[in-house]
């Protein structure tokens, strides 16, 4: 107790408390519609993405968010497309995309900067990074994806089912997988800079698999992974904080831990079941 | 009676490549039509015009105006991700009814109402709160009929709707079809490689091969000349 006073004492702490919640709640309600859609890797190939644009952003002097922001969006949409038309698997475009992305941005740095802590923290995140601006961003953005979660939500499940009969009913399919691509790009631009580059991608795929591992309805894995993710973030920090490890690391391993938890959980569940029969 | 869609000399397809070229058919209230063709005859193609969601690129397609309101009922092939997609059964049911309405953000009394209904007209009442993901193969072809008569009760697309069913389930499914068909009036549009079967069960057969090989009475098809060298092959 008196250790979660003292790291509310720090501002710097509650900002990144503040963001990475609502960053996290974001990742989570997005990724259960990605994960289940086939789209894990797109986390990823944003991230690497996001990184190359940031890195170029500050190498010019530009405000990083105002160029990475757009850059990632249209990748988002780009790679949407590419997995409808499929001419290119769409797998290997992200990881060669993502790869491009990285080696531009740590070739741009080694020209310009140097590779100093700035990048380092780039790549594995850091704690220090959620500025005030963000965390508004972050409040605007979970505001978005929570209404369309809450207003849209059938629509969503219509269209992650199955898209075709969603189009055959009228839903405006092409509309909602744009805003989730440009919801998810912004998630990942905001997310990124704290959980690193390297990193960020787990928080869209882990909540969705950890509660698809125990419940059954589209409902529950939802509002599971959402609650998970933002227990996970918290708890990852309070850890970081304790022990001096870096953030982003430690809150995948939180993720981790949850998930294997999960598993042995259902495999319990299967045993009982057995038993009873 | 006025036919449901009629179709004269259209074409279907995109970006400059028809799919379907100078197509003419005509499905009446209460048919029982089977298409037929190899991989890639424009099948699926078709299927998309019928649905609104491709429109020809040449000749017309007049669809009936109590078809447009009532709506069609539609049963795509089942994709990878499906099979373990976490969502209950009364959940898969339910987004049946989204063509009902406008932007209503929740589902209404009236809605659940239809998805109870439907669901106990296909006997899988007793399924409503299980995993969809942990079905039979047969018993997801049944909710995902469930769901397509939530948006309609006038017309079903069907396509490919036997892939991955063993032997006895699609029997079972067949006489679903034949059911829906004769006992509630439902016309229904079927896609299917199991031409053996689908003589006895259709009424009218249409056989592709970009342009319309066969068209006609399900009776006449084993004579004609397309059939008989389909049956043989």
């Amino acid at each position: 107790m008196k250790m979660l006073q003292e790291m509310l004492s720090y501002p710097f702490l509650v900002r990144a408390l503040l963001g990475g919640i609502l960053v996290s709640l974001c990742a989570a309600l997005l990724g259960v519609s990605l994960v289940l859609k086939r789209y894990s890797m797109i986390g990823d190939g944003l991230s690497h993405l996001s990184f190359g644009a940031l890195s170029i952003a500050v190498a010019v002097g530009w405000q990083p968010l105002a160029v990475s922001i757009p850059v990632v969006t249209l990748a988002a949409f780009f790679l949407l497309r590419l997995t409808e038309n499929s001419k290119v698997k769409s797998d290997a475009a992200i990881a060669m995309i993502s790869a491009s992305a990285l080696a531009i941005g740590i070739v741009v740095t080694s020209l310009t900067t140097g590779m100093t802590t700035d990048v380092s923290s780039y790549m594995f995140g850091s704690i220090l990074a959620m500025s005030r601006q963000d965390v508004y961003l972050s409040a605007i953005l979970s505001l978005i994806v929570l209404s369309l979660f809450v207003f849209c939500y059938n629509k969503i499940f219509a269209i992650t089912f199955d898209e075709n009969f969603a189009r055959a009913t009228g839903i405006r399919v092409g509309f909602y997988n744009s805003l989730i691509a440009v919801l998810t790009a912004v998630t990942i631009v905001l997310g990124m800079r704290m959980m690193g580059a390297m990193l960020i991608s787990s928080l869209v795929i882990f909540p969705a698999l950890t509660s698809m591992r125990l419940f059954k309805s589209f409902r529950s894995v939802i509002l599971c992974s959402g609650i998970l993710s933002v227990f996970c973030f918290c708890i990852g920090i309070v850890v970081s904080y304790r022990m001096s490890t870096p953030a982003g690391a430690s809150i995948v391993l939180v993720n981790l831990a949850m998930y294997v938890f999960f598993i042995l959980v259902q495999r319990g569940c299967r045993i009982h079941v057995h038993f009873r029969k | 009676m006025k036919p449901f869609i009629v179709c004269e000399h259209a074409d279907f397809g995109y970006e400059n490549q028809d799919a379907v070229v100078d197509l003419s058919i005509t499905i009446d209230p209460g048919d029982y039509l089977c298409i037929v063709g190899a991989n890639g005859s424009g099948k699926s193609t078709l299927i998309k015009g019928l649905l609104g969601l491709l429109a020809p690129t040449a000749g017309t397609l007049i669809v009936a105006e109590e078809l447009r309101r009532g709506g069609i009922g539609y049963l795509p092939q089942q994709t990878a991700a499906q099979r373990d997609f976490p969502a209950t059964v009364s959940e898969v049911v339910l987004s049946g009814t989204l063509s009902r309405r406008g932007n209503r953000p929740f589902y209404s009394q009236e809605e659940r109402r239809l998805a109870r209904q439907s669901m106990e007209r296909l006997g899988i009442t007793e399924l409503k709160k299980q995993c969809y993901r942990e079905l039979s193969g047969g018993q997801q072809q049944r909710v995902l009929i469930a769901r397509a008569l939530c948006a309609t009760e006038q017309m079903l697309i069907l396509d490919e709707p036997i892939t991955g069913l063993d032997p006895s389930a699609i029997q079972e499914f067949y006489r679903l079809i034949r059911k829906l068909n004769q006992r509630d009036g439902i016309t229904i549009v079927m896609v299917s490689h199991d031409i053996r079967s689908i003589i006895g069960q259709a009424n009218k057969i249409l056989h592709m091969q970009q342009r319309a090989l066969f068209f006609g009475p399900a009776a006449d098809y084993a004579q004609s000349a397309a059939g008989k060298a389909f049956l043989e092959s």
